[in-house]
């Protein structure tokens, strides 16, 4: 369920590397994360160009019920935001590994990636949740 | 986010198996766990504003009032008169202590001239007992009066949407009204027939059921209290024709729209009636706990006051933000979400009363963020009729 083409953070946050040489990774959040938030209704992502930092926060989610802070599993430079999040925000819930993805950053320190979780290691640890 | 937040020593509805057999989320509530969503809140949302939804209400208390003195110790209780209500009918009210705060609110039925059936929220029933033996010492001194939580023998679920009375009206057979008048002759009675807060009783699939037209969505529909053993093959039933099974998180968003409170957010034991608005409810001759606080408010206003907001956008005001006006504090969240019927944000706040007329502009503090909103005179929504 998890592809095993991308890393996962431990906030449920996933990075795929679309271009080794530039250091450029698409951002955004699990098929966990989005089942467990519910029918979103609204994403808040950094401006293009903005700074994100390894872990910390870059936005927040919103579903009916509830808001969560959103984490960016890299630092680096936000190149582009998913700009049909703004008017189908659902696509969290209905694709969150592809048209539903967040953010493509320019990775300021590519060996952050080492740190997240493949994707075996993804589901161990939503097994142990 | 935690994976599993039921808690052990909550209690569980005789339905608990069929929601976890349904796929839906659980969570604890009022000392219960519970159904929050199944398939997702705005699919059932619009099911409940466009067809028709079931929901477990199980939690919720069923407390039978009975006795020579259960009306005169109700008139006192309660907000709604109880010796003015006839049998077959049943009233929305608020329990008050003698500061005129809300203890709860709730729903009571009349069986019989001298037996009721009350209402309380899920948290709320262990303190609204208390109170109520407590009272029943101060005021009869304990005799006349027997109070019997039946909680636990039964179940309570709600169905309601534009579809619900005809889906009832198909299930149900041998059904009889509350109300001793008897119904039109030559029409065989059915639960449609009852008014908005009447109730009646009937069969559906072979097992006796409670019906009272009532609810807390905003929409049509009855509220069916059942037997333990009886509630998952009526749940079956109810499902079986179409009805679409809804969690609490859609009942909240339902409530809201419809301008309705919930204890906790728009009342609580210092929130009165009138402050929150529903003075509607309170009824003016006085004779009941907190009446001298609530006739005097009546009169001559209350400081704050609760009033519903519009925002544009996604992003929702949420229970206990800030609501400003120039830049100060003059009020607070109550509740508030994104309505999906609406498409927009809608809340219900305290604000300073100089600051409640509808179509003030204020701002509420969305993390930081300054939302506008529009003060606006709630329901939200109502049905067409």
């Amino acid at each position: 369920m998890n592809p095993e083409d991308r890393k996962y953070s431990r906030e449920h946050e996933w990075a795929l590397v679309e271009d080794a040489a530039a250091g450029t990774v698409l951002v955004g959040i699990t098929h966990y994360a989005q089942d467990q938030l519910g029918d979103v209704v609204y994403v808040e992502l950094p401006d293009s160009g903005a700074p994100v930092g390894h872990m910390a926060k870059m936005g927040e989610i919103e579903s009916v019920k509830a808001v969560s802070d959103l984490y960016s599993p890299v630092s680096g430079e936000v190149t582009e935001i998913n700009g049909r999040l703004a008017q189908e925000p659902e696509l969290v819930n209905t694709d969150p590994f592809g048209d539903g993805w967040m953010l493509r950053v320019r990775m300021s320190d590519p060996a952050e990636l080492e740190a997240l979780l493949d994707a075996g290691s993804y589901n161990d640890y939503l097994g142990g949740l | 986010m935690a994976a599993d937040t039921t808690v052990a020593d909550n209690l569980r509805t005789a339905l608990y198996d069929t929601h976890v057999a349904l796929g839906a989320r659980i969570v604890p509530f009022g000392g219960w766990d519970m159904p929050v969503q199944y398939q997702g809140v705005i699919a059932e949302v619009a099911a409940v504003r466009n067809a028709a939804g079931l929901f477990d209400v199980s939690h919720m208390g069923r407390l039978h009032i009975g006795g020579p003195n259960a009306a005169a110790l109700l008139d006192i209780l309660l907000t709604g008169s109880a010796s003015g209500l006839r049998v077959g009918r049943a009233r929305y009210c608020f329990i008050c202590n003698d500061q005129g705060g809300v203890i709860d609110d709730t729903i009571f039925y009349r069986l019989s001239e001298d037996e009721f059936l009350l209402i309380p929220n899920a948290g709320n029933r262990p303190a609204v007992a208390r109170w109520f033996d407590r009272q029943l010492a101060l005021h009869f001194d304990g005799r006349g009066v027997h109070i019997t939580d039946r909680t636990m023998l039964t179940g309570l679920i709600a169905v309601q949407g534009p579809r619900a009375v005809g889906m009832v009206d198909q299930l149900c057979e041998d059904f009889t009204s509350g109300a001793r008048r008897a119904s039109n002759p030559g029409r065989t009675p059915a639960p449609s027939q009852l008014r908005p807060f009447a109730w009646g009783r009937g069969h559906i699939d072979g097992r006796r059921v409670f019906i009272g037209r009532t609810g807390y969505t905003g929409e049509d529909g009855f509220e069916l209290a059942v037997g333990s053993a009886d509630v998952v093959p009526i749940w079956n039933k109810l499902t079986d024709a179409g009805v679409v099974p809804c969690g609490l998180g859609a009942r909240d968003v339902l409530r809201l729209e419809a301008g309705l409170p919930l204890h906790g957010h728009e009342l609580s034991d210092t929130i009165t009636p009138i402050e929150a608005g529903f003075g509607r409810f309170v009824r003016r001759d006085g004779g009941y706990n907190g009446a001298d606080v609530l006739d005097h408010q009546r009169v001559y206003g209350t400081e704050r006051r609760l009033v519903g907001l519009t925002l544009p956008g996604r992003s929702a005001p949420r229970a206990g933000y800030d609501v400003l006006a120039d830049g100060q504090v003059v009020g607070t969240v109550a509740s508030g979400s994104y309505s999906p019927t609406l498409e927009q944000c809608i809340a219900m706040a305290f604000v300073d009363a100089a600051h409640a007329d509808p179509d003030t502009v204020l701002t509420v503090d969305i993390r930081g963020r300054q939302s506008q909103a529009t003060t606006t005179e709630p329901p939200f929504y109502q049905r067409p009729s």
